[in-house]
């Protein structure tokens, strides 16, 4: 057994036999799964658009921002078993790359960001800067820019075989390192305050409502696209190969594959889909600064996946959209206690629903397919022994 | 087939998303800013105020007692009638330590709350994300902490100090107390590293030497290195603008390598009577601060604060320069709005310029250019009983210059 | 040449830090696999033990040493509980555990905020701590970071002879290099892991009584010193005390040497650098406890 039968996709396909197998013969499979989209489209086009306000509806795209880089977790770590605790680095690189190019836009051809001239006391442009001043380096570079620095990392520790609780904590300190990094060279990059106050986005004004909309816009066909491409990586050969990888990596080498190839490849996605994350970021809040990008947000992003249900297609956007959305909630109406309310939401979830939010969906249908189902919650533990087994055995 | 349908479903909702990102298309980046803000809700007979501070996270420790003093005063004005007749409703936020967030609350308290104006914010980084909210929506920040200058934002008025009202007259006292060479400690941040420029500028001008310069990232708390490094460069003094916790371990790694306010003595631009409370007086009995204001500032005015403070929130409670300074803006927006004698940001902001106040730390007047206020600059020296006496002060309020305009040293600055 | 002594004995004392409060890390997630966010918050709980102590008992100099068995065993009784209450149903699921237990490190930090108030605290050091010891030639030795070495290297030696001599350390190790085996042999392994993690969580205590001689005592205090923690327990292997203790003084001189050389922030990437060099070369550590089983 595996992990977790996916939410909108054809569980048989990843997982061989699902425990509820006969389920859904009516209506399943890719009509399921364009049914599901279109609903999902209806959804962020026009219901939100037209019930939140304007103020709501720029807190949703941050929330869909997070939730891009959940899709990318759900492939490393729910799919790879790669506990990355370490997006933050990727989801801020592609927000560095989107910023530099849109405060050099603000600033005019010729001319220093505001921030420089202030703190940097520089004459000219440093020369790192200089190829963001185009959009054709600038847009790109948001997404091959972390792939590229996952790739490195990624083709470094996989190759030899630090996985599990290592390299969850390394990856948590490539974050503590960048944090510092960062902050380190306030001149070029604006320091602990980030690069803020960004005006425009490829001419369009940002203070104005309606471009903000556009951004959502953007934001919400981008998350879209980002599940539509994990849905079809799950259901390809290489997705089933990084299941096996993440259940039995040893086995998987004596077949004759290479597991480190393939953490490499789901690794450098996750990276790719965090950077562009942070790429659509900044023009929906504005800013981006080393704040984003530490330990501690890496570990909401991860947060966010475990309570949605990190080995589902859907589990990580739902559930990152709503830890985010509680956490607005919450520190909203209780200003004073909301972080308690924050930790034990995590605490129990993790603790008590290994499955996220989405295998409440999975033990509610198999309730109902069972009537006989009185000890469902033993069936249903949707984390299988098989991953753990890889983990303790790392010592 | 069932997968090509499902493509074309994908492709259809694809275009639907180009079409709806097509109509969207709003104003560029060349077009005139419109000037429509949004204005406060002032329809019943109460005004809401925001509260912007975070209460958890790393920056809780120095912004809670912030809010605190916000609420003494909003609580003081209702009982005096409130502003225009309006009682005023603070509305909380927390801004957990994060800019993001401060941004997001911030447009929240504007846009949902419909506030007449905000009081918060402690970091130049959660000031710097609020800052395009506030210019954005036309809405009034005040912001009540000492800070690194260059800025003038016609949306917030800040009610700390700027450089040339706490760290220059440091400096001023430092030379004429004879000291020919000062090493600088900072936290990795804004405010220490423009502070520094400025300390070096100045330097440069009046013949003292910076023997080294080290920063130490956010809430670090091992200075083995540092301490060692400024020992061994014996200087006349050490100019300190680390921040929060770093000083705590600072001031333990400083005292237990023999260094005293004797031998080397340390300028500290953060370390208010809260702070002392937390590193405790065996390590900082006899080291300077700079501020504009103490607990032990003579005056009514301060007296009154004082006592009202302690009974309040608790005996033992000091009160320190930003709580001060916020509780301080709390009256002078109240000052703004009775001479404006409306809540629109505009008129309240063209009203501003020359109202004076008889705040704690003795008479504040707001400086209509540049928002800022004139204050009076003092040094004070930490004693035995966790309180700072002022050792000098510039005898008259200072008028703020954010850009260091009309210090001839400090042109290569900004 | 004082310079160079003094960096010396600061790298020493850097890594004397970063061993007492990884010391008890080596025993949860070395010896036990679980990945304890809450350490730091452990940690805080023993600086606050130490000022409640001086606030209520008294606040003289040797309420130091009291602090000591009392911040072991407020900061054990926590460890339990979260073991009893949470740890010991995710032990299948390390992952899981330090996602869990990040979620309480905020609980725990916001209940210090509500007790404690959100200001730094603070404690009296005895006077015999605050000086130092002048050594010819212009060195000076800081008597706290003495006080701290000894004290590290002092738990070192009690916990290694616990583990080898007594009948609770036999049955600890038995249970790290085979459970199911230890289990068979009649070894309660529920009750041997409770008393790790009691031990384990306790040492965090006792770290935070000795880190109120050189930091702040506050709410966030402990969340800035885990993760170095965990790359010294990462380095040093999983399984051996003697990896964490070597490492611990290596990455201590190291990072006072990059300081001194360059700046705090350049040297923390070196040594986040020399580690992810160190693994490429011995990926599972420095020591490696040798089991048969396969990956």
């Amino acid at each position: 057994m595996t992990a977790a039968p996916l939410v909108g996709t054809d569980p048989a396909a990843v997982t061989g036999s699902p425990p509820g197998g006969r389920r859904g013969r009516r209506f399943d499979g890719p009509a399921r799964t364009a049914a599901g989209f279109a609903l999902g489209a209806a959804l962020l086009f026009a219901v939100a658009p037209l019930t939140l306000s304007d103020f709501r509806l720029s807190l949703l795209a941050k929330y869909l921002c997070v939730a891009m880089v959940a899709v990318g977790i759900g492939i490393a770590w729910g799919r790879g078993g790669m506990l990355t605790l370490g997006q933050g680095v990727f989801f801020g690189l592609g927000g560095y790359a989107m910023a530099m190019h849109l405060k050099l836009a603000d600033a005019g051809p010729g001319e220093l960001p505001d921030f420089m001239q202030l703190y940097g006391q520089l004459d000219e442009l440093p020369l790192w800067w200089r190829p963001f001043a185009s959009p054709w380096i600038a847009l790109p570079a948001t997404v091959l820019l972390p792939m590229a620095v996952a790739f490195g990392l990624g083709s470094l520790v996989f190759r030899r075989r630090v996985r599990g609780a290592y390299f969850a904590i390394l990856s948590q300190a490539l974050a503590a390192a960048m944090v510092i990094l960062l902050v380190g060279q306030q001149g070029t990059t604006g320091g602990t305050n980030g690069l803020t106050d960004i005006q425009g986005f490829f001419g369009y004004d940002l203070d104005d409502p309606v471009n903000q909309r556009m951004v959502y816009f953007i934001i919400a066909a981008s998350l879209l696209a980002l599940l539509a491409l994990a849905r079809q990586l799950i259901r390809s050969r290489y997705g089933e190969l990084l299941v096996a990888v993440r259940d039995g990596e040893e086995r998987v080498r004596f077949l004759g594959y290479d597991p480190a190839g393939v953490k490499l490849v789901g690794y450098v996605i996750a990276a790719g889909m965090a950077g562009l994350a942070g790429a659509l970021f900044v023009p929906a809040v504005g800013i981006i600064s080393p704040a984003l990008i530490g330990i501690v947000p890496s570990i909401e992003f991860v947060i966010g996946v475990a309570v949605g249900g990190r080995a589902t297609l859907l589990g990580p956007v739902l559930g990152a959209v709503a830890v985010a959305w509680a956490r607005t909630a919450l520190s909203e109406r209780f200003p004073g206690t909301w972080t308690y309310l924050q930790g034990l939401l995590f605490v129990l979830v993790v603790a008590f629903l290994p499955g996220g939010l989405a295998s409440l969906w999975v033990l509610a249908r198999q309730r109902r397919s069972d009537p006989a189902g009185a000890r469902w919650w033993r069936r249903a533990r949707p984390v299988d022994r098989a991953e753990n087994r890889t983990e303790v055995s790392a010592a | 087939m069932s997968q090509f349908r499902g493509r074309r479903i994908l492709a259809g909702a694809m275009t639907l998303i180009a079409a709806a990102a097509l109509t969207g298309c709003g104003s560029k980046t060349s077009d005139e800013k419109s000037t429509a803000g949004v204005s406060a809700d002032v329809s019943g007979d109460s005004v809401k105020v925001g509260l912007l501070n975070s209460l958890s996270g790393t920056m809780a420790i120095s912004e809670v007692t912030v809010r605190d003093s916000i609420m003494l005063a909003v609580e003081e004005i209702n009982a005096a009638g409130g502003v225009l007749g309006k009682k005023i409703v603070p509305v909380g936020e927390d801004g957990a330590s994060d800019w993001p967030t401060f941004a997001e609350k911030a447009e929240k308290l504007i846009s949902q709350d419909r506030v007449a104006a905000v009081f918060g914010c402690w970091t130049s980084a959660s000031r710097k994300a609020v800052k395009p909210v506030f210019e954005k929506n036309k809405a009034l920040l005040f912001y009540p902490v000492q800070y690194e200058g260059l800025e003038q934002s016609p949306y917030i008025f800040y009610t700390g100090a700027t450089t040339n009202q706490q760290i220059v007259p440091g400096l001023d006292y430092l030379k004429a107390q004879g000291k020919k060479s000062v090493y600088l400690v900072g936290s990795d941040y804004v405010f220490p590293r423009t502070a520094n420029k400025i300390i070096k500028a100045y330097a440069a001008a009046n013949g003292m030497t910076v023997l080294g310069e080290d920063y130490a990232p956010l809430g670090s708390t091992e200075f083995g290195t540092i301490v060692n490094k400024v020992r061994s460069a014996k200087a006349d003094a050490v100019f300190n603008t680390l921040n929060g916790d770093s000083n705590v371990a600072f001031f333990k790694e400083y005292t237990s390598a023999g260094l005293t306010a004797a031998s080397m003595p340390v300028v500290s631009v953060s370390i208010a009577e809260e702070e002392v409370k937390g590193i405790g007086t065996q390590y900082l009995k006899d080291q300077l601060t700079a501020w504009n204001y103490y607990q032990t500032t003579p005056g009514a005015a301060n007296q009154k604060f004082v006592a009202a403070y302690k009974a309040k929130y608790g005996a033992d409670k000091p009160t320190s320069d930003p709580m001060e300074a916020a509780y301080v803006a709390v009256y002078l927006w109240k000052a703004m709005v009775d001479k404006a004698g409306t809540f629109e940001v505009e008129k309240v902001r063209a009203a501003s310029g020359g109202i004076t106040y008889d705040a704690p730390e003795g008479l504040v007047t707001v400086d209509g250019p540049t928002q800022h206020i004139a204050k009076t600059a003092r040094i004070g020296k930490v004693g035995a009983d966790g309180l700072i006496a002022e050792v000098w002060n510039s005898g008259k309020p200072i008028t703020p210059d954010p850009y260091l305009k009309s210090y001839p040293w400090a042109s290569g600055l900004s | 040449m004082t310079v160079l002594f003094g960096q010396l004995f600061t790298g020493i004392s850097i890594g004397a830090v970063l061993l007492l409060i990884a010391l008890g890390l080596a025993l949860t997630f070395g010896q036990m696999n679980v990945i304890n966010m809450a350490h730091g918050e452990f940690i805080m709980a023993g600086a606050y033990t130490t000022y409640v102590l001086q606030q209520t008992v008294t606040a003289a100099g040797w309420s130091l040493l009291v602090a000591l068995p009392v911040a072991f065993a407020v900061a054990g009784t926590m460890g339990v509980l979260l073991e009893v209450l949470l740890i010991r149903r995710l032990y299948a699921r390390p992952l899981d555990t330090l996602l869990v237990t990040w979620g309480v490190s905020l609980m725990l930090q916001q209940l210090a905020r509500d007790v404690f108030g959100s200001p730094n605290v603070q404690t009296r050091a005895p006077a015999l701590l605050t000086g130092n010891i002048s050594l010819p030639g212009g060195l000076t030795v800081a008597n706290n970071r003495l006080f701290i070495l000894a004290l590290a290297l002092a738990a070192v030696l009690a916990l290694t002879l616990a583990l080898r001599l007594t009948p609770l350390g036999r049955r600890i190790r038995a249970v790290v290099q085979n459970r199911d085996l230890a289990a068979v042999s009649g070894i309660p392994t529920a009750r041997v892991d409770r008393t790790t993690f009691f031990i384990g969580s306790g040492l965090a205590g006792v770290a935070g009584v000795a880190l109120t001689l050189l930091g702040p005592i506050g709410p966030t205090m402990g969340t800035n010193l885990i993760i170095d923690a965990f790359l010294v327990v990462v380095v040093g292997g999983i399984g051996q005390l003697k990896g964490s203790v070597i490492v611990a003084f290596a990455l201590g001189v190291l990072q006072a040497t990059g300081e001194y050389l360059t700046t705090l922030s350049v040297a923390k990437v070196i040594v986040f650098v020399a580690i992810v060099a160190f693994l490429q070369w011995r990926p599972q550590g420095l020591f490696t406890l040798r089991t048969r089983s396969l990956a």
